[in-house]
Protein backbone atom coordinates (compact mmCIF):
# COMPACT_ATOMS: atom_id res chain seq x y z
CA UNK A 1 0.00 0.00 0.00
CA UNK A 2 3.04 2.04 0.53
CA UNK A 3 4.38 1.96 -2.19
CA UNK A 4 1.45 2.58 -4.35
CA UNK A 5 0.77 5.88 -2.47
CA UNK A 6 4.06 6.86 -2.77
CA UNK A 7 4.08 6.29 -6.32
CA UNK A 8 0.12 8.49 -6.18
CA UNK A 9 2.25 11.08 -4.00
CA UNK A 10 4.59 11.53 -6.77
CA UNK A 11 2.34 11.77 -9.54
CA UNK A 12 0.55 14.71 -7.41
CA UNK A 13 3.74 16.13 -6.91
CA UNK A 14 4.69 16.14 -11.03
CA UNK A 15 1.53 18.21 -11.42
CA UNK A 16 3.19 20.56 -9.32
CA UNK A 17 6.03 20.73 -11.46
CA UNK A 18 8.38 20.19 -8.18
CA UNK A 19 8.88 16.25 -8.61
CA UNK A 20 13.17 16.70 -9.12
CA UNK A 21 13.63 16.64 -4.57
CA UNK A 22 14.77 13.54 -3.11
CA UNK A 23 12.06 12.86 -0.59
CA UNK A 24 12.57 11.35 2.82
CA UNK A 25 10.64 8.22 3.21
CA UNK A 26 6.77 9.15 4.33
CA UNK A 27 3.99 6.78 5.88
CA UNK A 28 0.93 6.75 4.00
CA UNK A 29 -1.61 9.18 3.82
CA UNK A 30 -3.98 6.51 3.01
CA UNK A 31 -3.91 5.31 6.76
CA UNK A 32 -5.69 8.99 7.52
CA UNK A 33 -8.93 7.57 5.59
CA UNK A 34 -8.96 4.32 7.41
CA UNK A 35 -11.42 4.93 10.25
CA UNK A 36 -13.75 6.92 8.18
CA UNK A 37 -13.38 3.92 5.41
CA UNK A 38 -14.46 1.24 8.27
CA UNK A 39 -17.25 3.86 9.80
CA UNK A 40 -18.60 3.67 5.76
CA UNK A 41 -18.46 0.22 5.70
CA UNK A 42 -19.98 -0.38 8.54
CA UNK A 43 -23.05 1.94 8.42
CA UNK A 44 -23.65 2.62 5.09
CA UNK A 45 -22.14 0.06 2.96
CA UNK A 46 -22.82 -3.08 4.84
CA UNK A 47 -26.39 -1.92 5.29
CA UNK A 48 -27.43 -0.70 2.24
CA UNK A 49 -25.87 -4.23 0.51
CA UNK A 50 -27.86 -5.93 2.98
CA UNK A 51 -31.05 -3.92 1.84
CA UNK A 52 -30.58 -4.27 -1.71
CA UNK A 53 -29.95 -8.05 -1.15
CA UNK A 54 -33.29 -8.42 1.08
CA UNK A 55 -35.32 -6.96 -2.05
CA UNK A 56 -34.94 -9.96 -3.70
CA UNK A 57 -36.08 -12.37 -1.03
CA UNK A 58 -38.89 -12.55 1.22
CA UNK A 59 -38.52 -11.71 4.53
CA UNK A 60 -40.96 -10.57 7.29
CA UNK A 61 -37.96 -9.66 9.45
CA UNK A 62 -37.65 -12.98 11.36
CA UNK A 63 -36.10 -16.49 10.52
CA UNK A 64 -34.13 -16.19 7.56
CA UNK A 65 -34.91 -14.60 4.59
CA UNK A 66 -36.21 -16.82 1.47
CA UNK A 67 -34.76 -16.49 -1.76
CA UNK A 68 -37.52 -14.98 -4.19
CA UNK A 69 -35.14 -13.14 -7.37
CA UNK A 70 -37.70 -10.40 -8.82
CA UNK A 71 -40.86 -11.26 -7.36
CA UNK A 72 -40.83 -8.23 -5.35
CA UNK A 73 -40.14 -6.10 -8.44
CA UNK A 74 -42.92 -7.86 -10.03
CA UNK A 75 -45.19 -7.36 -7.78
CA UNK A 76 -44.29 -3.30 -7.32
CA UNK A 77 -44.90 -3.08 -11.53
CA UNK A 78 -48.60 -4.31 -10.58
CA UNK A 79 -49.20 -2.12 -7.42
CA UNK A 80 -50.83 1.20 -7.70
CA UNK A 81 -49.90 2.49 -4.60
CA UNK A 82 -46.61 1.93 -5.87
CA UNK A 83 -46.90 4.09 -8.57
CA UNK A 84 -49.16 6.67 -6.80
CA UNK A 85 -46.59 7.19 -4.20
CA UNK A 86 -43.97 8.10 -6.99
CA UNK A 87 -47.23 10.02 -9.03
CA UNK A 88 -47.08 12.35 -5.60
CA UNK A 89 -42.99 12.44 -5.41
CA UNK A 90 -43.19 14.26 -8.55
CA UNK A 91 -45.78 16.69 -7.11
CA UNK A 92 -42.79 17.01 -4.08
CA UNK A 93 -40.32 18.08 -6.72
CA UNK A 94 -42.87 20.72 -7.93
CA UNK A 95 -42.96 21.91 -5.02
CA UNK A 96 -39.67 21.33 -3.22
CA UNK A 97 -37.62 22.08 -6.59
CA UNK A 98 -39.16 23.98 -9.11
CA UNK A 99 -41.55 26.37 -7.38
CA UNK A 100 -38.65 27.68 -4.60
CA UNK A 101 -36.16 27.72 -7.55
CA UNK A 102 -38.46 29.91 -9.64
CA UNK A 103 -39.73 32.38 -6.50
CA UNK A 104 -35.93 32.06 -4.81
CA UNK A 105 -34.51 33.64 -8.30
CA UNK A 106 -36.88 36.33 -8.81
CA UNK A 107 -36.84 36.83 -4.82
CA UNK A 108 -33.03 36.68 -4.49
CA UNK A 109 -32.60 38.79 -7.59
CA UNK A 110 -34.79 41.60 -6.33
CA UNK A 111 -33.29 41.80 -2.29
CA UNK A 112 -30.13 41.64 -3.86
CA UNK A 113 -30.15 44.55 -6.74
CA UNK A 114 -33.20 46.29 -5.79
CA UNK A 115 -33.81 46.30 -1.98
CA UNK A 116 -30.15 46.11 -1.21
CA UNK A 117 -29.65 49.33 -3.44
CA UNK A 118 -32.15 51.12 -2.73
CA UNK A 119 -33.67 50.13 1.06
CA UNK A 120 -29.92 49.12 2.08
CA UNK A 121 -28.23 45.91 2.33
CA UNK A 122 -29.61 45.42 6.29
CA UNK A 123 -33.35 45.58 4.94
CA UNK A 124 -32.08 42.51 2.48
CA UNK A 125 -30.42 40.94 5.19
CA UNK A 126 -33.61 41.31 7.80
CA UNK A 127 -35.94 39.74 5.03
CA UNK A 128 -33.66 36.90 3.75
CA UNK A 129 -33.51 35.79 7.19
CA UNK A 130 -37.47 35.89 7.34
CA UNK A 131 -37.50 33.82 4.29
CA UNK A 132 -34.53 31.43 5.91
CA UNK A 133 -36.44 30.77 9.26
CA UNK A 134 -38.19 27.95 7.99
CA UNK A 135 -35.10 25.92 6.80
CA UNK A 136 -33.58 25.76 10.38
CA UNK A 137 -37.13 24.24 11.89
CA UNK A 138 -37.08 20.55 12.42
CA UNK A 139 -39.70 19.31 9.87
CA UNK A 140 -41.82 17.26 12.63
CA UNK A 141 -42.46 20.94 14.63
CA UNK A 142 -42.96 22.52 11.16
CA UNK A 143 -45.62 19.87 10.96
CA UNK A 144 -47.13 20.04 14.34
CA UNK A 145 -47.47 23.85 13.32
CA UNK A 146 -49.09 23.68 9.75
CA UNK A 147 -51.60 20.45 11.03
CA UNK A 148 -52.93 23.29 13.19
CA UNK A 149 -52.95 25.82 10.83
CA UNK A 150 -54.90 23.80 8.63
CA UNK A 151 -57.06 22.01 10.85
CA UNK A 152 -60.50 22.10 9.62
CA UNK A 153 -62.27 23.53 12.99
CA UNK A 154 -60.98 25.60 14.93
CA UNK A 155 -57.83 26.25 13.11
CA UNK A 156 -56.15 29.21 12.01
CA UNK A 157 -56.44 28.85 8.20
CA UNK A 158 -60.27 28.73 8.14
CA UNK A 159 -60.72 31.48 10.76
CA UNK A 160 -59.33 33.43 9.18
CA UNK A 161 -61.29 32.96 5.91
CA UNK A 162 -64.05 33.33 8.51
CA UNK A 163 -63.04 36.57 9.67
CA UNK A 164 -62.54 38.19 6.08
CA UNK A 165 -66.50 36.90 5.08
CA UNK A 166 -65.20 33.98 2.89
CA UNK A 167 -66.01 31.48 4.89
CA UNK A 168 -67.32 29.72 1.85
CA UNK A 169 -63.79 28.98 0.75
CA UNK A 170 -63.40 26.94 4.34
CA UNK A 171 -61.85 23.34 3.96
CA UNK A 172 -60.23 19.90 5.11
CA UNK A 173 -57.06 21.18 3.94
CA UNK A 174 -55.41 17.95 4.88
CA UNK A 175 -58.57 15.39 5.20
CA UNK A 176 -59.99 16.35 2.01
CA UNK A 177 -58.30 13.55 -0.43
CA UNK A 178 -58.83 15.73 -3.08
CA UNK A 179 -57.01 19.00 -1.56
CA UNK A 180 -54.56 16.98 0.93
CA UNK A 181 -51.35 16.88 -1.85
CA UNK A 182 -51.51 20.36 -2.83
CA UNK A 183 -52.13 21.84 1.22
CA UNK A 184 -48.18 19.48 1.52
CA UNK A 185 -47.24 20.80 -1.47
CA UNK A 186 -47.89 24.37 0.14
CA UNK A 187 -46.44 23.90 3.15
CA UNK A 188 -42.83 22.31 1.59
CA UNK A 189 -43.16 25.53 -0.43
CA UNK A 190 -42.84 27.51 2.72
CA UNK A 191 -40.24 25.27 4.13
CA UNK A 192 -37.63 25.20 1.22
CA UNK A 193 -37.88 28.27 -0.37
CA UNK A 194 -35.06 30.04 2.39
CA UNK A 195 -32.54 27.80 1.01
CA UNK A 196 -32.44 28.87 -2.93
CA UNK A 197 -33.43 32.47 -1.84
CA UNK A 198 -29.61 32.16 0.05
CA UNK A 199 -27.52 30.41 -2.42
CA UNK A 200 -28.94 32.41 -5.31
CA UNK A 201 -27.87 35.64 -3.21
CA UNK A 202 -25.05 34.68 -2.56
CA UNK A 203 -24.16 33.38 -6.06
CA UNK A 204 -25.45 37.27 -7.52
CA UNK A 205 -22.27 38.53 -5.61
CA UNK A 206 -20.18 37.27 -7.81
CA UNK A 207 -21.62 38.75 -10.64
CA UNK A 208 -19.46 41.65 -12.03
CA UNK A 209 -21.83 44.39 -11.37
CA UNK A 210 -20.16 46.15 -14.72
CA UNK A 211 -22.33 44.09 -16.67
CA UNK A 212 -25.57 45.57 -14.94
CA UNK A 213 -24.33 48.99 -14.95
CA UNK A 214 -23.81 48.50 -19.10
CA UNK A 215 -26.96 46.83 -19.31
CA UNK A 216 -28.62 49.83 -17.52
CA UNK A 217 -27.06 52.27 -19.86
CA UNK A 218 -28.13 50.69 -22.76
CA UNK A 219 -31.49 50.94 -21.30
CA UNK A 220 -31.97 47.56 -20.05
CA UNK A 221 -35.15 47.32 -17.87
CA UNK A 222 -35.23 45.34 -14.52
CA UNK A 223 -36.82 41.72 -16.10
CA UNK A 224 -34.41 41.95 -19.15
CA UNK A 225 -31.35 42.43 -16.77
CA UNK A 226 -32.70 39.29 -15.13
CA UNK A 227 -33.26 37.63 -17.62
CA UNK A 228 -30.26 37.89 -19.71
CA UNK A 229 -27.41 38.78 -17.00
CA UNK A 230 -28.61 37.33 -13.51
CA UNK A 231 -29.82 34.00 -15.02
CA UNK A 232 -26.74 33.07 -17.21
CA UNK A 233 -24.58 33.91 -14.75
CA UNK A 234 -25.65 32.21 -11.85
CA UNK A 235 -26.45 28.97 -14.34
CA UNK A 236 -24.25 26.63 -12.03
CA UNK A 237 -26.31 27.40 -8.45
CA UNK A 238 -29.29 26.99 -10.16
CA UNK A 239 -28.63 23.65 -11.78
CA UNK A 240 -26.59 22.53 -8.35
CA UNK A 241 -30.01 24.15 -6.35
CA UNK A 242 -32.16 22.10 -8.95
CA UNK A 243 -30.27 18.88 -8.50
CA UNK A 244 -30.42 18.84 -4.56
CA UNK A 245 -33.49 20.21 -4.11
CA UNK A 246 -35.32 17.41 -6.30
CA UNK A 247 -33.29 14.70 -4.41
CA UNK A 248 -34.60 16.12 -1.31
CA UNK A 249 -37.90 15.70 -2.76
CA UNK A 250 -37.80 12.53 -3.74
CA UNK A 251 -36.62 11.50 0.30
CA UNK A 252 -39.31 13.77 1.83
CA UNK A 253 -40.35 11.89 4.89
CA UNK A 254 -40.92 13.58 8.06
CA UNK A 255 -43.45 16.17 6.41
CA UNK A 256 -46.06 13.56 5.44
CA UNK A 257 -45.64 11.49 8.35
CA UNK A 258 -46.15 14.50 10.67
CA UNK A 259 -49.39 16.01 8.36
CA UNK A 260 -51.07 13.26 6.93
CA UNK A 261 -49.44 9.96 7.90
CA UNK A 262 -49.73 9.63 4.24
CA UNK A 263 -53.56 9.86 3.98
CA UNK A 264 -56.29 10.59 3.76
CA UNK A 265 -56.45 7.46 1.81
CA UNK A 266 -53.15 7.05 0.29
CA UNK A 267 -53.27 10.84 -1.14
CA UNK A 268 -50.34 11.99 0.30
CA UNK A 269 -48.20 8.60 0.52
CA UNK A 270 -44.67 9.21 -1.00
CA UNK A 271 -41.74 6.13 -1.25
CA UNK A 272 -40.13 6.63 1.67
CA UNK A 273 -43.19 6.64 3.72
CA UNK A 274 -44.51 3.96 1.67
CA UNK A 275 -41.25 2.20 2.37
CA UNK A 276 -41.72 3.24 6.12
CA UNK A 277 -44.85 1.60 6.70
CA UNK A 278 -44.05 -1.27 4.56
CA UNK A 279 -40.75 -2.14 6.60
CA UNK A 280 -42.31 -1.51 10.25
CA UNK A 281 -45.81 -1.84 9.73
CA UNK A 282 -46.83 -4.65 7.56
CA UNK A 283 -43.57 -6.06 8.32
CA UNK A 284 -42.94 -7.14 4.83
CA UNK A 285 -39.39 -6.17 5.01
CA UNK A 286 -38.09 -7.50 1.64
CA UNK A 287 -41.30 -5.58 -0.27
CA UNK A 288 -40.05 -2.56 1.57
CA UNK A 289 -36.44 -3.53 0.29
CA UNK A 290 -37.42 -3.13 -2.94
CA UNK A 291 -39.24 -0.02 -2.64
CA UNK A 292 -36.72 1.84 -0.97
CA UNK A 293 -33.98 0.19 -3.48
CA UNK A 294 -35.89 1.87 -6.44
CA UNK A 295 -35.87 5.00 -4.73
CA UNK A 296 -32.26 4.54 -4.45
CA UNK A 297 -31.49 4.13 -8.13
CA UNK A 298 -33.25 6.67 -9.25
CA UNK A 299 -31.85 9.01 -6.48
CA UNK A 300 -28.09 7.51 -7.57
CA UNK A 301 -29.04 8.20 -11.23
CA UNK A 302 -29.86 11.55 -10.66
CA UNK A 303 -26.89 12.21 -8.28
CA UNK A 304 -23.99 11.02 -10.89
CA UNK A 305 -25.86 13.23 -13.75
CA UNK A 306 -25.31 16.05 -11.02
CA UNK A 307 -21.94 14.76 -10.79
CA UNK A 308 -20.76 14.72 -14.18
CA UNK A 309 -22.45 17.94 -15.29
CA UNK A 310 -20.67 19.94 -12.31
CA UNK A 311 -17.40 18.53 -12.69
CA UNK A 312 -17.42 19.23 -16.71
CA UNK A 313 -18.97 22.56 -15.45
CA UNK A 314 -15.99 22.96 -13.11
CA UNK A 315 -13.22 21.78 -16.00
CA UNK A 316 -14.72 24.07 -18.65
CA UNK A 317 -14.43 26.99 -16.34
CA UNK A 318 -10.76 26.47 -15.26
CA UNK A 319 -9.54 24.33 -17.60
CA UNK A 320 -8.88 20.98 -16.82
CA UNK A 321 -7.83 20.75 -12.80
CA UNK A 322 -6.66 18.34 -10.66
CA UNK B 1 -36.46 53.94 -10.85
CA UNK B 2 -39.24 56.75 -9.56
CA UNK B 3 -39.78 56.46 -6.03
CA UNK B 4 -43.77 55.23 -6.79
CA UNK B 5 -42.93 52.18 -8.31
CA UNK B 6 -40.12 51.25 -5.62
CA UNK B 7 -42.76 50.58 -2.85
CA UNK B 8 -44.94 48.41 -3.88
CA UNK B 9 -41.86 45.89 -4.50
CA UNK B 10 -40.50 45.97 -1.34
CA UNK B 11 -44.42 46.28 0.09
CA UNK B 12 -44.58 42.89 -2.12
CA UNK B 13 -41.40 41.71 -0.03
CA UNK B 14 -42.40 42.39 3.05
CA UNK B 15 -46.35 41.10 3.39
CA UNK B 16 -44.32 37.80 1.73
CA UNK B 17 -41.33 38.14 4.46
CA UNK B 18 -44.50 38.30 6.94
CA UNK B 19 -46.35 35.34 5.40
CA UNK B 20 -43.23 33.43 6.24
CA UNK B 21 -42.79 34.14 9.77
CA UNK B 22 -46.63 34.26 10.69
CA UNK B 23 -47.33 30.85 11.99
CA UNK B 24 -44.28 31.40 14.39
CA UNK B 25 -46.12 34.68 15.08
CA UNK B 26 -49.85 32.61 15.46
CA UNK B 27 -47.94 29.60 17.15
CA UNK B 28 -46.60 31.78 20.27
CA UNK B 29 -49.97 33.84 20.97
CA UNK B 30 -51.55 30.99 20.79
CA UNK B 31 -49.32 29.15 23.36
CA UNK B 32 -49.72 32.14 26.29
CA UNK B 33 -53.54 31.47 25.90
CA UNK B 34 -55.57 29.23 28.45
CA UNK B 35 -57.37 26.63 26.63
CA UNK B 36 -60.99 28.56 27.84
CA UNK B 37 -59.74 31.78 26.10
CA UNK B 38 -58.99 29.89 23.06
CA UNK B 39 -62.63 28.57 22.97
CA UNK B 40 -64.32 31.44 23.45
CA UNK B 41 -62.13 33.32 20.73
CA UNK B 42 -60.66 31.52 18.31
CA UNK B 43 -56.59 31.11 17.67
CA UNK B 44 -56.92 34.97 15.47
CA UNK B 45 -57.47 36.83 18.61
CA UNK B 46 -54.64 38.53 20.53
CA UNK B 47 -54.11 36.58 24.20
CA UNK B 48 -55.27 38.60 27.15
CA UNK B 49 -53.04 37.40 30.02
CA UNK B 50 -49.92 35.52 29.89
CA UNK B 51 -51.22 31.82 30.56
CA UNK B 52 -47.86 29.51 31.26
CA UNK B 53 -49.64 26.44 32.69
CA UNK B 54 -50.31 25.01 29.30
CA UNK B 55 -46.67 25.29 28.42
CA UNK B 56 -45.49 23.84 32.23
CA UNK B 57 -48.02 21.13 31.86
CA UNK B 58 -46.63 20.16 28.05
CA UNK B 59 -43.01 20.51 29.54
CA UNK B 60 -43.55 17.75 32.85
CA UNK B 61 -45.90 15.66 30.42
CA UNK B 62 -43.31 14.90 28.47
CA UNK B 63 -40.47 15.27 30.13
CA UNK B 64 -39.17 17.76 28.08
CA UNK B 65 -35.80 19.02 29.69
CA UNK B 66 -34.83 15.07 28.73
CA UNK B 67 -35.98 15.31 25.33
CA UNK B 68 -33.57 18.94 25.40
CA UNK B 69 -30.89 16.71 26.85
CA UNK B 70 -30.99 13.95 24.35
CA UNK B 71 -30.67 16.44 21.17
CA UNK B 72 -27.65 18.01 22.69
CA UNK B 73 -25.88 15.11 23.48
CA UNK B 74 -26.67 13.22 20.06
CA UNK B 75 -26.26 16.33 17.98
CA UNK B 76 -23.29 17.49 19.63
CA UNK B 77 -21.47 14.06 19.32
CA UNK B 78 -22.53 13.60 15.99
CA UNK B 79 -21.15 17.74 14.94
CA UNK B 80 -17.49 16.38 16.67
CA UNK B 81 -17.48 13.35 15.94
CA UNK B 82 -18.49 14.08 11.75
CA UNK B 83 -15.93 16.88 12.41
CA UNK B 84 -13.13 14.50 13.53
CA UNK B 85 -13.79 11.59 10.42
CA UNK B 86 -13.97 14.78 7.47
CA UNK B 87 -10.92 16.42 8.43
CA UNK B 88 -8.80 12.69 8.41
CA UNK B 89 -11.03 11.71 5.02
CA UNK B 90 -10.51 15.02 3.77
CA UNK B 91 -6.55 15.10 5.08
CA UNK B 92 -6.16 11.96 3.16
CA UNK B 93 -8.00 13.43 -0.22
CA UNK B 94 -7.15 16.92 -0.37
CA UNK B 95 -3.85 17.25 0.74
CA UNK B 96 -2.46 13.24 1.03
CA UNK B 97 -3.77 13.61 -2.54
CA UNK B 98 -4.09 9.54 -2.60
CA UNK B 99 -4.42 7.40 -5.83
CA UNK B 100 -7.47 7.36 -6.90
CA UNK B 101 -9.61 10.18 -4.74
CA UNK B 102 -11.72 10.97 -7.56
CA UNK B 103 -13.10 7.68 -7.04
CA UNK B 104 -13.61 8.21 -3.06
CA UNK B 105 -14.62 11.36 -3.15
CA UNK B 106 -17.48 10.36 -5.22
CA UNK B 107 -17.89 7.35 -2.78
CA UNK B 108 -18.65 9.87 -0.55
CA UNK B 109 -20.95 12.48 -2.79
CA UNK B 110 -23.22 8.90 -3.48
CA UNK B 111 -23.02 8.30 0.11
CA UNK B 112 -24.43 11.48 1.27
CA UNK B 113 -27.28 11.42 -1.05
CA UNK B 114 -28.19 7.86 -0.65
CA UNK B 115 -31.82 8.07 1.24
CA UNK B 116 -31.81 6.88 4.84
CA UNK B 117 -34.88 4.42 3.40
CA UNK B 118 -32.70 1.96 2.18
CA UNK B 119 -30.48 2.12 5.09
CA UNK B 120 -32.83 2.42 7.78
CA UNK B 121 -34.19 -1.72 8.23
CA UNK B 122 -30.59 -3.21 8.13
CA UNK B 123 -29.26 -0.57 10.37
CA UNK B 124 -32.68 -1.08 12.95
CA UNK B 125 -31.55 -4.99 12.76
CA UNK B 126 -28.16 -4.90 13.13
CA UNK B 127 -28.37 -2.48 15.86
CA UNK B 128 -30.66 -4.92 17.88
CA UNK B 129 -28.22 -7.90 16.86
CA UNK B 130 -25.37 -5.39 18.48
CA UNK B 131 -27.17 -4.47 21.86
CA UNK B 132 -27.08 -0.88 20.67
CA UNK B 133 -30.76 -0.69 19.16
CA UNK B 134 -32.85 2.09 21.60
CA UNK B 135 -29.63 3.41 22.54
CA UNK B 136 -28.38 7.46 21.81
CA UNK B 137 -25.10 5.74 21.40
CA UNK B 138 -26.41 3.51 17.70
CA UNK B 139 -27.45 7.31 16.45
CA UNK B 140 -24.85 8.94 17.46
CA UNK B 141 -22.60 6.33 15.61
CA UNK B 142 -25.42 6.26 11.98
CA UNK B 143 -25.14 10.20 12.07
CA UNK B 144 -21.67 10.71 12.55
CA UNK B 145 -20.74 8.32 9.59
CA UNK B 146 -23.75 9.69 6.96
CA UNK B 147 -23.04 13.72 7.86
CA UNK B 148 -19.04 12.89 7.58
CA UNK B 149 -19.99 12.18 4.34
CA UNK B 150 -21.03 15.48 3.54
CA UNK B 151 -18.12 17.00 5.06
CA UNK B 152 -15.57 14.84 3.45
CA UNK B 153 -16.95 16.62 0.55
CA UNK B 154 -16.81 19.99 1.50
CA UNK B 155 -13.78 20.03 3.35
CA UNK B 156 -12.06 17.97 0.59
CA UNK B 157 -12.30 20.55 -1.88
CA UNK B 158 -11.33 23.38 0.79
CA UNK B 159 -7.82 21.22 1.34
CA UNK B 160 -7.33 20.53 -2.13
CA UNK B 161 -6.68 24.98 -2.43
CA UNK B 162 -4.90 24.55 0.74
CA UNK B 163 -0.77 25.99 0.17
CA UNK B 164 1.31 23.05 -0.99
CA UNK B 165 3.98 25.68 0.02
CA UNK B 166 3.24 25.41 3.99
CA UNK B 167 2.61 22.14 4.26
CA UNK B 168 5.75 20.92 2.69
CA UNK B 169 7.88 23.90 4.89
CA UNK B 170 6.66 22.33 7.55
CA UNK B 171 7.79 18.86 6.56
CA UNK B 172 11.15 20.23 5.95
CA UNK B 173 11.04 21.23 9.44
CA UNK B 174 10.84 17.65 10.66
CA UNK B 175 6.76 17.59 11.45
CA UNK B 176 4.80 14.29 10.44
CA UNK B 177 1.86 13.74 9.18
CA UNK B 178 0.13 14.28 12.35
CA UNK B 179 1.86 17.16 13.38
CA UNK B 180 1.50 19.02 10.17
CA UNK B 181 -2.64 17.98 10.31
CA UNK B 182 -3.57 18.96 13.94
CA UNK B 183 -0.56 21.77 14.42
CA UNK B 184 -1.29 23.72 10.72
CA UNK B 185 -3.81 22.24 8.51
CA UNK B 186 -6.87 22.15 11.30
CA UNK B 187 -5.56 25.71 12.44
CA UNK B 188 -5.83 26.95 9.49
CA UNK B 189 -9.11 25.91 8.46
CA UNK B 190 -11.13 26.38 11.33
CA UNK B 191 -13.66 28.37 10.12
CA UNK B 192 -14.78 25.86 7.63
CA UNK B 193 -14.84 23.29 10.53
CA UNK B 194 -16.75 25.81 12.24
CA UNK B 195 -19.06 25.87 9.46
CA UNK B 196 -19.52 21.85 9.32
CA UNK B 197 -19.49 21.60 13.35
CA UNK B 198 -23.00 24.26 13.20
CA UNK B 199 -24.42 22.65 9.93
CA UNK B 200 -23.88 18.95 11.47
CA UNK B 201 -25.59 20.14 15.05
CA UNK B 202 -28.38 21.57 13.17
CA UNK B 203 -29.25 18.92 10.86
CA UNK B 204 -28.93 16.23 13.29
CA UNK B 205 -31.17 18.28 16.02
CA UNK B 206 -33.76 18.32 12.92
CA UNK B 207 -33.42 14.50 11.44
CA UNK B 208 -36.50 12.21 11.75
CA UNK B 209 -36.59 8.88 10.02
CA UNK B 210 -33.52 7.49 11.71
CA UNK B 211 -34.11 8.52 15.38
CA UNK B 212 -38.27 7.76 15.40
CA UNK B 213 -37.32 3.93 14.44
CA UNK B 214 -34.42 3.89 16.36
CA UNK B 215 -35.41 5.88 19.78
CA UNK B 216 -38.62 3.89 20.99
CA UNK B 217 -38.13 4.63 24.73
CA UNK B 218 -39.36 7.76 26.00
CA UNK B 219 -35.77 8.66 27.78
CA UNK B 220 -34.04 8.45 24.68
CA UNK B 221 -36.17 10.30 22.31
CA UNK B 222 -34.84 13.52 20.85
CA UNK B 223 -37.26 16.76 20.90
CA UNK B 224 -37.56 16.22 17.46
CA UNK B 225 -39.33 12.33 17.70
CA UNK B 226 -40.79 12.87 20.53
CA UNK B 227 -43.23 15.86 19.03
CA UNK B 228 -43.28 14.18 15.62
CA UNK B 229 -44.87 10.78 17.54
CA UNK B 230 -46.80 12.69 20.04
CA UNK B 231 -48.34 14.55 16.65
CA UNK B 232 -49.20 11.59 15.06
CA UNK B 233 -50.79 9.99 17.73
CA UNK B 234 -53.13 13.10 17.21
CA UNK B 235 -53.57 12.94 21.09
CA UNK B 236 -53.15 16.45 21.55
CA UNK B 237 -55.68 19.61 22.23
CA UNK B 238 -54.90 23.08 20.74
CA UNK B 239 -53.36 24.54 23.50
CA UNK B 240 -50.89 21.22 23.92
CA UNK B 241 -50.45 21.57 20.45
CA UNK B 242 -49.37 25.33 20.30
CA UNK B 243 -47.16 24.36 23.30
CA UNK B 244 -45.03 21.81 21.92
CA UNK B 245 -45.18 23.76 18.76
CA UNK B 246 -43.34 26.86 20.44
CA UNK B 247 -41.40 23.99 22.73
CA UNK B 248 -39.89 22.88 19.40
CA UNK B 249 -39.70 26.55 17.65
CA UNK B 250 -37.75 27.92 20.27
CA UNK B 251 -34.45 26.50 19.78
CA UNK B 252 -34.46 26.60 16.42
CA UNK B 253 -34.80 30.37 16.54
CA UNK B 254 -31.87 30.57 19.14
CA UNK B 255 -29.42 28.17 16.52
CA UNK B 256 -30.82 31.02 13.94
CA UNK B 257 -29.95 33.65 16.00
CA UNK B 258 -26.90 32.43 16.88
CA UNK B 259 -25.33 31.02 13.55
CA UNK B 260 -27.62 32.93 11.20
CA UNK B 261 -24.41 33.99 9.49
CA UNK B 262 -22.32 30.78 9.47
CA UNK B 263 -25.44 29.47 7.71
CA UNK B 264 -26.53 31.69 5.59
CA UNK B 265 -22.60 31.73 3.94
CA UNK B 266 -22.13 27.71 4.80
CA UNK B 267 -24.80 26.67 2.55
CA UNK B 268 -23.62 29.14 0.14
CA UNK B 269 -20.56 27.66 0.18
CA UNK B 270 -21.38 24.52 0.53
CA UNK B 271 -23.79 24.14 -2.71
CA UNK B 272 -21.63 25.50 -5.30
CA UNK B 273 -18.43 23.79 -4.08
Amino acid sequence: MTVTVERGGRVARGHHGAATRPRRPRTSYALFLLPGFIAFLVVVVVPFLMNTGVSFTDWQGVGSPTWSGLANYRELMDDSEFWASFRHSLFMVVAMAVVPTALGLVLAAALFDFVAQHFGTRTAAVLRACFYLPQVLPIAVAGIVWSWILAPDNGSLNELLKAVGLGSWQQDWLGDPDLALYSVMGVMVWVQIGFPLVVFMAGLQRVDPQLYEAAELDGAGWWRRFWHITLPQIRPEISVVLLWCTIAALKVFGAVYVLTKGGPGGATDVPSYFSFTTFFEKTQVGYGAAISTVLTVIILALALIGLRFQTRAEDAEEGVRV
Amino acid sequence: MTVLRRYPVLAALVIGALFMVLPFAVVAVNAVKSPAEYSAHGPLSLPRGLYLDGLKDFWQRVDFGQKLLNSVLISGSVAVGAAVLSVLNAYAIGIGRIRGRTWVLAFFVLANTLPQEALVYPVYYLSKQAGLYDTRLSVIIVFTVIQAAFGTYLLSSVLGRFPREIVEAARIDGANQWQVLWRIVVPVSRPTIGVLLVFFFIWTWNEFLLPLVMLISNDNQTVSVALGVLQGQRLMDATMTNAAALLGVLPAIVFFLLFQRTLTRGIAAGAVK
